[in-house]
């Protein structure tokens, strides 16, 4: 019934320099499906994704893609394993075209299925052809999380990772924006990892949720009985 | 007219050596944020080098590419081995290593080659041309010197922009941490933008050192000049580093021929005053200005 875990963290202790952020998060995600991590600010979410890209080394634990040890590596390692990132806030390198932010992402991919994938990038997503000249800095903020998440697809990754992708968009974007993220899941065999503070829009998509409270797992459950848990939901998601 | 003309021509052609060496201080401060102070010195290095292989085989050329290759291998390794270790620390120690990697490289060359001027050979004839009777001020080796530095502009140009290299240089250069998520081996960007400035820098060297004679500071006001043409492009923008070393080359030849040659390096100042006060962020920059 349901599908092989792709990535599995087991007792990840990170943190920066001094006391861990991290005491030992464990974490199975399937591959086809949405997970939420949630929490408050401070909760660990941030540290959490940065321990999976590889830009804050564990202390101790496993993180493991379809059988790829990831921790330890240099963050444009764990992306060459197969890992596409929607970073928060400036994704976009605002300096380079639309067409070079997403020539970027196509650059792991082999030099012949390049031209091809663009057009079909292209195709999928008419605004970003119609502004492919343009300095990406110049696009509105709904068009710039578009352009992050295509161009984190471009590099046809097995895993991706989502920080906060509504953060600072207006609700209307933000609503276009989750629904890109629920198409992506149900077109294609990603696992999605998504952080958000925005918990009640992030578990309406979710296939299961995880809720982060000071560096350890409070729960992990089916993202509707998250929702639908009064308490949890007062105590720990603030709404 | 006459002279003006020669003025100009020779602007233009000292000019284009200031606009190499502002160019190679850019392409380090974009990709690493280190104002390079030891620039001049490694190009010095260079030179001597060349200076050690034209006198050992009698080929110019030869010397010329062994210098533009030294300055590739001595750009990366600096690089690796010194600018690494100030990454990520605050920017006055960037400062702190290239100043000491000037007076370092300085010292070893002193000791290497000792401290007197060398004459330096040009590539091509320095006579005056002429056109009918009137002088026009510049010679081949000055066509040569502006040919030089224009292809090495243009090879860049397009090494930045029509190639996946080149992308993911720029792509470093404007933000390191999204190009790494993005798979970019940013640490050898980062070494081969060094190397790329440190071949520049060779290429000053080989072309001022006929006119400036060679010793271990010989770069250094070649590399003041240099700089104020960074500043004046803005640090950020090749095309400024260009057109920077352009206007204080032709605002020097001016100051020089007509007002005298003592206040050459006071008109030097004044233009980077000027721009410092009315642009603060230089002339080429799209960068907002820092606010104090």
């Amino acid at each position: 019934m349901s599908s092989p875990a792709s990535l599995v963290l087991d007792g990840v202790v990170a943190g920066y320099g001094g006391a861990p952020v991290l005491h030992g998060v464990s974490i199975t995600a399937a591959a086809g499906t949405i997970t939420a991590i949630l929490g408050a600010n401070g909760a660990g979410k941030t540290t959490l994704l940065r321990a999976i890209d590889g830009s804050v080394r564990p202390a101790s634990g496993r993180i493991v893609l379809d059988g790829t040890e990831l921790a330890g590596h240099r963050p444009e390692d764990v992306t060459r394993a197969g890992v596409g990132h929607v970073p928060e806030g400036q994704g976009v390198i605002t300096e380079l075209t639309v067409a070079e932010n997403l020539q970027l992402g196509l650059l792991l991919r082999r030099r012949a299925e390049r031209a091809a994938a663009l057009e079909e990038i292209y195709q999928r997503y008419p605004v970003l052809a119609d502004r492919r000249n343009r300095a990406a800095g110049t696009l509105s903020g709904g068009e710039r999380q578009m352009l992050v998440i295509a161009r984190a697809l471009a590099s046809a990754p097995r895993l991706l990772l989502l920080d906060e992708p509504s953060l600072g968009l207006a609700p209307k974007v933000v609503a276009g924006v989750l629904d890109l993220i629920k198409r992506l899941r149900d077109e294609s065999n990603l696992t999605i990892i998504l952080v958000e503070q925005n918990a009640r829009s992030a578990l309406a998509i979710a296939d299961t949720g995880v809720v982060l409270n000071l560096g350890s797992v409070v729960a992990t459950a089916p993202a509707a009985e998250l929702a639908a848990d009064d308490d949890l939901r007062r105590h720990y998601l603030g709404f | 007219m006459v002279e003006f003309l020669e003025f100009t021509l020779g602007g233009i052609s000292a000019g284009l050596i200031y606009a190499a060496i502002a160019l190679s201080l850019v392409l380090i401060w974009r990709g690493t944020r280190v104002l390079n102070y030891a620039q001049g010195a490694m190009a010095m290095l260079t030179s001597y080098i060349a200076l050690l292989v034209i006198n050992g085989t009698g080929s110019y050329w030869l010397g010329f590419a062994v210098a533009l290759a030294a300055g590739l291998v001595i750009g990366a390794v600096v690089e690796r081995i010194v600018v690494r270790q100030v990454t990520d620390k605050p920017p006055l120690n960037a400062v702190i290593v290239s100043i000491g990697l000037l007076i370092g490289i300085e010292g070893l060359a002193g000791v290497l080659f000792g401290g007197n001027n060398k004459s330096f050979p040009p590539a091509y004839s320095i006579t005056g041309l002429s056109v009918g009777k009137v002088a026009l001020g510049i010679t081949r080796n000055d066509i040569f010197t502006a040919v030089a530095v224009l292809a090495a502009a243009g090879l860049l140009a397009v090494l930045f922009r029509y190639t996946s290299v080149g992308l993911r240089l720029r792509a470093t250069a404007f933000n390191v941490n999204v190009a790494r998520l993005l798979g970019v081996r940013v640490g050898r960007m980062l070494t081969l933008g060094w190397a790329l400035a440190g071949l520049l820098g060779a290429l000053a060297g080989m072309l001022v050192s006929p006119s400036t004679f060679l010793s271990p500071n010989s770069m250094d006001a070649i590399f003041v000049l240099g700089f104020t043409a960074a500043v004046i492009g803005g640090l950020e923008s090749p095309v400024g580093a260009v057109a920077g070393g352009l206007i204080l080359g032709v605002v020097l030849s001016y100051a020089g021929g007509y007002l005298g040659s003592e206040v050459v390096n006071l008109f030097g100042l004044a233009a980077l005053l000027l721009v410092l006060m009315l642009r603060p962020s230089g002339l080429f920059s799209s960068a907002p200005t820092r606010r104090v």
